[in-house]
C-alpha cells in the first residue's frame, strides 16, 4: 500500500478559540512536511488531528497506511527499566527497537524514570523505528536531543523518506539537512473578529467560505499559551 | 495482543508491582476488622451478627483504594495514545485492566477475608458465606471502580470524587452480597449478586473506553 496522507480544509478548535483554519494539505511517499510556528499555534494539535486523536472542528482527513507518533509524552513505564518498558510496544509492534543504533544498549536495564529527557526521547525513537509505520507524525523530536542525536535522527527520517514513508515534522527548529517542504501555521490564523473586540476568538468566522486573501492573518501573541 | 496487555496491566497492578500497587488495601481491610471490636465491644453474640457485614463495608472501601493509579498515569503519559494508533481499541484496553484490576484485588482480599473473619470470631457457615459472596460480588466492585477511574482520570482531584462516585453504584451489590449472609442457605441472594456483577463486568469495558476516548479529545 502507498503511504499517503491528506487533510482538505481543517480547521482546528481549542475551547472557544479557533487556532487555524483553511488548512489542507497533501503528502505521499518520500515527502516530509515541516510545520513551523510560534508557541500555541496549534502545531501539536494539527499533529494530534492528523494522527485521529482529536477530531478536526471541520474538514477532513485521509490517511492511508498506519501511523507513527512521537509527542511529548512518551508511554514508556517509569517504574521498569528500559528493556521492558520498550518490550511490552515490541511486543504489539512485533519487533525489536533498535537500542543500540540511538545508542541505548547501555541503558537497558537502567529504570525509565531515571533517564534524561534526551534518554527518553531516543526511546521513543526508537519505538517509532521498530513500529514501522509509513507515516510518521512527530511533535517537537528535536527537543531534549543533544547535537549527536539530532544528527541520528535526521538519518532516521532519511532512511524512512528513501523506504517509501512519509512525515510531519512540528518543530519550532531548523534541520540542518533541509530540503523539507515548510508549513507555516500563522498563515492559518483566523480573522480579529474586531465587534467582539477578542484577538483571535472566532467560532463561527472560522468556518466560514471567505477565501484566505480577503481576511487579514494577525500574528499571534508571543506570550501565548502551549496548544 | 490482549496477551501483552494483560501481562503489563497484571505486573502494573500487583501488590509490589510497577505503578506502586500495594497492600495497603488489604491491611486497611484488616484494620478495619481489628478496630471494630473496640469500637462495639467484645460481645460475640453482636460481632458474629454484624461482623459479617462490616467485613463487606471494608471490602468495598478497600476497593475504593487503587482506582487512581488504574487509568490516570496510562493516560498522562500518551499510553492509551500509542495503543490506539496500533489498533488497540479502549475497550480492549479496558477489558484487560479491569482483568488485571480484579486479579490483583479480589483473590488477596478472599484471602485478607480469613484474617478478618477470625478477629471477629464469625462462624464457618457465615464465613463460607462471606466468601462465596465477595467471590460474587468483587467483579461488580471492580467494573463500577474502574468505569468511575477512567471517567474521572482527566480531572483535577478525580481519586476523591472516584471513592464518592463509587459508593452508590456499589450499593446494590452491597445489599445482595451482603444478603447471602443472612440466608446462608437460599442462593437466591448469591445468584443476583452474581448477576449485578456479570452485567458491570460487560457493561465496564465499554463505558471505560468511551470515557478514556472522550478525555483525549477534551
Amino acid at each position: 500500500m502507498t503511504a499517503r496522507l491528506a487533510a482538505t480544509d481543517l480547521a482546528c478548535r481549542r475551547g472557544e478559540r479557533v487556532l487555524f483554519r483553511g488548512l489542507s494539505l497533501s503528502l505521499g511517499p518520500g515527502e516530509a512536511l515541516h510545520v513551523t510556528g510560534a508557541n500555541g499555534i496549534g502545531k501539536s494539535s494539527l499533529i494530534r488531528m492528523l494522527a485521529g486523536l482529536l477530531r478536526p472542528f471541520s474538514g477532513t482527513i485521509h490517511r492511508a497506511g498506519r501511523i507513527g507518533l512521537l509527542d511529548e509524552r512518551h508511554a514508556l513505564d517509569m517504574q521498569v527499566d528500559l528493556q521492558t518498558a520498550l518490550g511490552f510496544w515490541s511486543a504489539l509492534d512485533g519487533a525489536d527497537a533498535p537500542m543500540e543504533r540511538l545508542g541505548l544498549a547501555a541503558l537497558r536495564d537502567v529504570p525509565v524514570r531515571y533517564l534524561s529527557t534526551g534518554q527518553k526521547k531516543r526511546a521513543a525513537l526508537a519505538r517509532l523505528v521498530a513500529q514501522r509505520a509509513p507515516i510518521w507524525l512527530l511533535d517537537e523530536p528535536l527537543n531534549g536531543l543533544d547535537a549527536a542525536g539530532v544528527q541520528q535522527f535526521e538519518a532516521l527520517v532519511a532512511g524512512h523518506l528513501a523506504s517509501g514513508g512519509l512525515a510531519v515534522i512540528a518543530s519550532h527548529q531548523a534541520f540542518a539537512s533541509g530540503g523539507f517542504v515548510t508549513l507555516s501555521l500563522a498563515e492559518y490564523i483566523p480573522p480579529l473578529r474586531n465587534e467582539e473586540g477578542i484577538e483571535g476568538w472566532a467560532t463561527e468566522a472560522a468556518r466560514s467560505d471567505v477565501p484566505l486573501a480577503f481576511q487579514t492573518p494577525i500574528q499571534p501573541s508571543p506570550q501565548g499559551g502551549g496548544a | 495482543m490482549f496477551r501483552a496487555l494483560l501481562h503489563r496491566d497484571i505486573a502494573t497492578l500487583l501488590p509490589g508491582g510497577r505503578r506502586g500497587g500495594t497492600l495497603l488495601p488489604l491491611l486497611f481491610f484488616v484494620a478495619v476488622a481489628m478496630l471494630y471490636p473496640f469500637a462495639v465491644g467484645p460481645d460475640p453474640a453482636l460481632l458474629a451478627r454484624t461482623g459479617g457485614g462490616v467485613i463487606w463495608v471494608a471490602a468495598l472501601l478497600a476497593a475504593i483504594l487503587p482506582l487512581e493509579r488504574l487509568v490516570t498515569s496510562d493516560l498522562e503519559s500518551g499510553v492509551f495514545d500509542q495503543l490506539h494508533l496500533r489498533g488497540v481499541s479502549e475497550e480492549l484496553a479496558m477489558a484487560s485492566r479491569l482483568l488485571a484490576h480484579w486479579l490483583a484485588f479480589a483473590p488477596l482480599l478472599l484471602v485478607a477475608t480469613l484474617p478478618a473473619a477470625a478477629l471477629l470470631g464469625l462462624s464457618g457457615q457465615t464465613l463460607r458465606a462471606l466468601l462465596l459472596g465477595l467471590l460474587a460480588g468483587t467483579p461488580g466492585l471492580a467494573a463500577i471502580g474502574l468505569a468511575i477511574a477512567a471517567l474521572t482520570a482527566s480531572l483535577r482531584g478525580g481519586a476523591a470524587l472516584a471513592g464518592l462516585m463509587v459508593i452508590p453504584l456499589a450499593i446494590p451489590i452491597l445489599i445482595f452480597g451482603a444478603g447471602v449472609l443472612s440466608r446462608p442457605n437460599d442462593p437466591a441472594a448469591l445468584v443476583l449478586t452474581a448477576a449485578i456483577s456479570l452485567g458491570l463486568t460487560a457493561l465496564c469495558p465499554i463505558a471505560a473506553g468511551a470515557a478514556v476516548r472522550a478525555a483525549r479529545e477534551g
